[in-house]
């Protein structure tokens, strides 16, 4: 087979490639949509295990009545602000605006040290704990797991933070901002169904 | 030959090269591929085909362990009123025997056929992510030496492999036992995970190109199913046993009825990952038949496409028949109903595939060697096992059979059936290419008669001891209950079937110095593995393959399809650890990957992680604390950009 032949397979032509981590062309890309992939499933079940509990419960439930809107609804604002000036950021870099990126990235890491004080307020002000009942257990744990993926998503974005200023990413290579941007988003939409599913669905029946 | 910055971008055009023409090529790749000599190239070698080997290995340890238990627990039961066992060290040996058997030994041995086989079958230098593929083996190792921790001193877990509460709760279960387990199992969750992910995006992103979606080998579809699977049911089983430990150790209620919780919720959550479970466990060794069974048949596989998709069938639906596993727990009827059809369904892709092998051994010329015997010995006892399995899917002899060992012998068919004996024939058949030699084939037919026999002798009556009532978990019964003969039968095919495994045991260690020395394809077999050097080189193939076909050394001798496969002349990709990725569906080259070379990290990384779970175990928070910040640490270097990754602005620079 010669050499002209290769080059000659079939949807190949022998063009250039890109080198290395591009894009949705890296292997990370992939890789950090089989762990949203794993991770909704670990959300997934938490909310499956709330409403089963809930749905076989013979008293009130939730056993205090719904819970307060004010906090998680400024909560929930501030975390979808932050997916926004991330969405932002990423543009930028993709624009080769590195400034834009730069901005963007600690605007969403203020925005999700906001959500985590406001979480803290509210855990605090709880008139019930952890070991309450099955449904303080649920409580803590559920929006706990998030509060956990928040931290760990700041922490991701702090250390973009850090790579950026030290030039890294830039128009031709932004593929680990765009895999943890990807993450970031996840974690709001995962905020989301927590929402509805504590604060939302008793107030449905 | 470096990256040229061309516009916006880093590109470049893969050399093709003929390693037959340039005898240069071969020594240049091995400099970049070899691990390093000694104790450090050891722990920080990312190298697949280690990593492979070294699962397997581990695997077959936690077999003979498992084994063992087994032998001491027939020992006890083979006469009424025995007194070798107290009931506490029965419990123990039961449960350690299900939980190393079904985690420890049998998704880690199929784990060990794909890491090494895998991008060799995939016509590729290493999986997507190698680090990550040595970080789900050091897991995998830790997590096995972390659930046998409390065994020595008698506290070993001692609830049933699935641990329902409130057998397992605090107030029933006050010792260590059940937080070794719950804290080992999410351990090992973790292990699963990542190389779950490693399999998925290995598949999606690095076929040789022309490997098109249609041209994969079925253990390739097999490994990618249970993995998939794994990485959608994983989270309920650790989830169940991080709740399990809250309850017991941190006073939640989650299974607590008087604080409102629910004990069934444990079990949904359980069998919501254990049936799949199930499936990922047994996809991949069908896979290993239906890749084995061509060789020996001399003919393709009948029916690929459809047994590729009764494949995927099989986990999509393995998703809604988890109740099956609760019919006796007084659940509404509607409920019982809807999950007895779905598990009444799900034989249907099973059947697929077994007349697919069928039609292939009768439509072929089968040699008659050890791992055809396995494989097809597997197809027998794979059919008694689906059939008790069709019988226990109808609700009203489930009622019946509950409990009884007549479903300890189903799960035996199904599980030695389905997983030991293609295990077996795949180690026979890809010996040659794990170490260069090929293993004894008299000695093989001996062990497989043996291990066939013994296995059905001694669990085929475990069906009858069922049907005449015999609970399983029973550490003694009194006699005069007509269990007597029956267990002193099994007790003798268990301890034949036993020195079957130890021949074959004997096999593998003298065929490992004394075997035939084997060429590239001893079996004349189609598939890309064999078309390397056995064992293969660091870096697998000296230029990537080109694919046209299912089969591609078969070209020759088959009709029906365009295009001719190469190995001999492709891409050469020697700038650096490399190699090529491709197009999802059509395998066209789009990318040239960058891959890391050997590291530290993983064996760090997951060390860090293993002392955190020993820190929760005894309630050392400072231990805990110290190995989380490790861990992060670890994480955050791992992950830290690279110019030689082609992960930074600097990927000209960094790719010179």
């Amino acid at each position: 087979m010669a050499a002209a032949d290769v080059a000659a397979q079939p949807l190949y032509r022998g063009e250039p490639l890109p080198v290395g981590s591009k894009g949705r062309l890296s292997s990370g890309w992939w890789g950090m949509i089989t762990v949203i992939g794993t991770e909704a499933s670990l959300f997934a079940y938490l909310l499956f295990s709330y409403f089963y509990v809930g749905a076989q419960t013979v008293t009130r439930w939730p056993p205090n009545g719904p819970p307060d809107l004010t906090l998680a609804i400024a909560g929930s604002v501030l975390l979808m602000l932050g997916s926004v000036t991330m969405w932002w950021g990423e543009k930028g870099v993709r624009a080769g605006k590195n400034g834009q990126l730069l901005f963007g990235l600690g605007a969403s890491v203020l925005l999700a040290v906001g959500f985590v004080v406001l979480e803290g307020i509210e855990w605090s002000r709880k008139t019930f704990t952890f070991m309450s009942n099955a449904y303080g257990s649920l409580y803590f744990t559920i929006t706990g797991f998030h509060l956990l993926h928040v931290i760990v998503g700041a922490l991701m974005l702090t250390m973009l933070f850090v790579w950026t200023l030290l030039g890294y990413f830039g128009v031709r290579r932004h593929s680990t901002v765009s895999i943890a941007v990807m993450y970031w988003h996840f974690v709001t939409i995962v905020w989301v169904a927590v929402f509805l599913t504590f604060y939302i669905a008793p107030r449905t029946t | 030959m470096a990256a040229v910055l061309s516009g916006n971008d880093a590109l470049r055009v893969p050399v093709i090269a003929r390693p037959a023409d340039d005898t240069s090529i071969e020594p240049r790749l091995d400099r970049i591929w070899e691990t390093r000599k000694g104790l450090l190239g050891a722990l920080s070698s990312v190298d697949h085909k280690t990593i492979g080997k070294r699962y397997l290995v581990t695997a077959f340890v936690f077999l003979l362990i498992g084994g063992l238990e087994a032998a001491l627990m027939r020992a006890q039961l083979a006469r009424p009123n025995q007194t070798l066992l107290s009931p506490e060290q029965y419990n123990q040996l039961f449960t350690m025997h299900g939980v190393t058997m079904i985690f420890l030994y049998a998704l880690p041995v199929l784990s060990g056929f794909s890491n090494f086989l895998w991008p060799l079958m995939l016509g590729s230098r290493d999986m997507a992510f190698p680090r990550l593929n040595a970080l789900s083996y050091w897991l995998f190792l830790f997590a096995g030496i972390f659930l046998y921790v409390s065994f020595p001193i008698g506290r070993a877990p001692d609830a049933g492999w699935f641990n329902y509460v409130p057998y397992s709760s605090l107030a029933y279960n006050p010792g260590i036992n059940i937080d070794v387990y719950a804290l080992g199992m999410v351990l090992l969750g973790l292990s699963t995970t990542v190389g779950s992910t490693n399999f998925v995006v290995t598949l999606i992103r690095t076929r040789a190109p022309g490997m098109s979606i249609n041209r994969v080998p079925i253990l390739v579809w097999g490994t990618l199913t249970a993995s998939v699977g794994n990485l959608f049911a994983v989270p309920a089983v650790s989830l169940a046993f991080l709740m399990l430990w809250m309850d017991r150790r941190f006073g939640s209620h989650f299974f607590d009825v008087s604080g409102g919780g629910q004990p069934l919720l444990w079990q949904h959550l359980f069998w919501m990952f254990g049936h799949p479970w199930v499936y990922a466990i047994v996809l991949p060794a069908m896979g290993i038949v239906s890749d084995g069974l061509p060789t020996f048949c001399r003919r393709p596989l009948v029916g690929y496409t459809a047994v590729a998709l009764a494949t995927v069938t099989t986990m999509v639906l393995g998703f809604g028949v988890w109740v099956h596993h609760m019919f006796a727990t007084g659940l509404p009827p509607i409920s019982l109903s809807f999950f007895s059809a779905a598990s009444f369904i799900i034989v249907i892709p099973s059947a697929v595939a077994v007349f697919a092998w069928i039609a292939t051994m009768w439509t072929g010329r089968p040699q008659f060697t050890t791992p055809f015997l396995f494989f097809a010995g597997f197809v027998i006892v794979f059919v008694i096992g689906g059939v008790s399995g069709f019988m226990t899917a109808a609700v009203p002899v489930d009622t019946q059979l509950t409990d009884t060992y007549f479903v300890v012998a189903h799960l035996h068919y199904v599980l030695i059936g389905i997983n030991v004996l293609p295990v077996a024939g795949g180690i026979h058949y890809w010996f040659p290419k794990f170490t260069g030699r090929l293993m004894n084939e008299k000695l093989g037919k001996w062990s497989f008669w043996i291990m066939f026999i013994g296995f059905n002798v001694g669990f085929f009556p475990m069906h009858i001891a069922g049907l005449l009532g015999m609970p399983r978990r029973i550490y003694t019964y009194p006699s005069g209950l007509g269990w007597d003969t029956v267990n002193m039968v099994i007790t003798l095919g268990a301890y034949l079937f036993a020195f079957g495994v130890l021949l074959f045991a004997i096999n593998v260690w003298r065929s490992l110095r004394h075997g035939e020395r084997a060429g590239p394809n001893p079996w004349d077999a189609p598939s890309l593995e064999w078309a390397t050097a056995s064992p293969p080189p660091a870096y697998n193939f000296a230029v990537i393959p080109t694919v046209a076909s299912r089969y591609p050394l078969w070209e020759d001798r088959l009709t029906g399809h365009e295009g001719r496969s190469s190995t001999g002349e492709g891409m050469l990709l020697d700038n650096g650890r490399e190699t090529i990725g491709t197009s999802a569906l059509d395998a066209v080259p789009d990318v040239i990957l960058r891959m890391p070379g050997d590291s530290f990290a993983p064996l760090l990384l997951s060390l860090a992680l293993a002392i955190s779970f020993v820190g929760m175990l005894i309630h050392s928070w400072w231990l805990f604390g110290i190995a989380i910040a490790c861990s992060t640490v670890a994480a955050i270097a791992w992950l830290w950009p690279e110019a030689k990754l082609g992960q930074t602005m600097d990927i000209a620079r960094g790719s010179r």
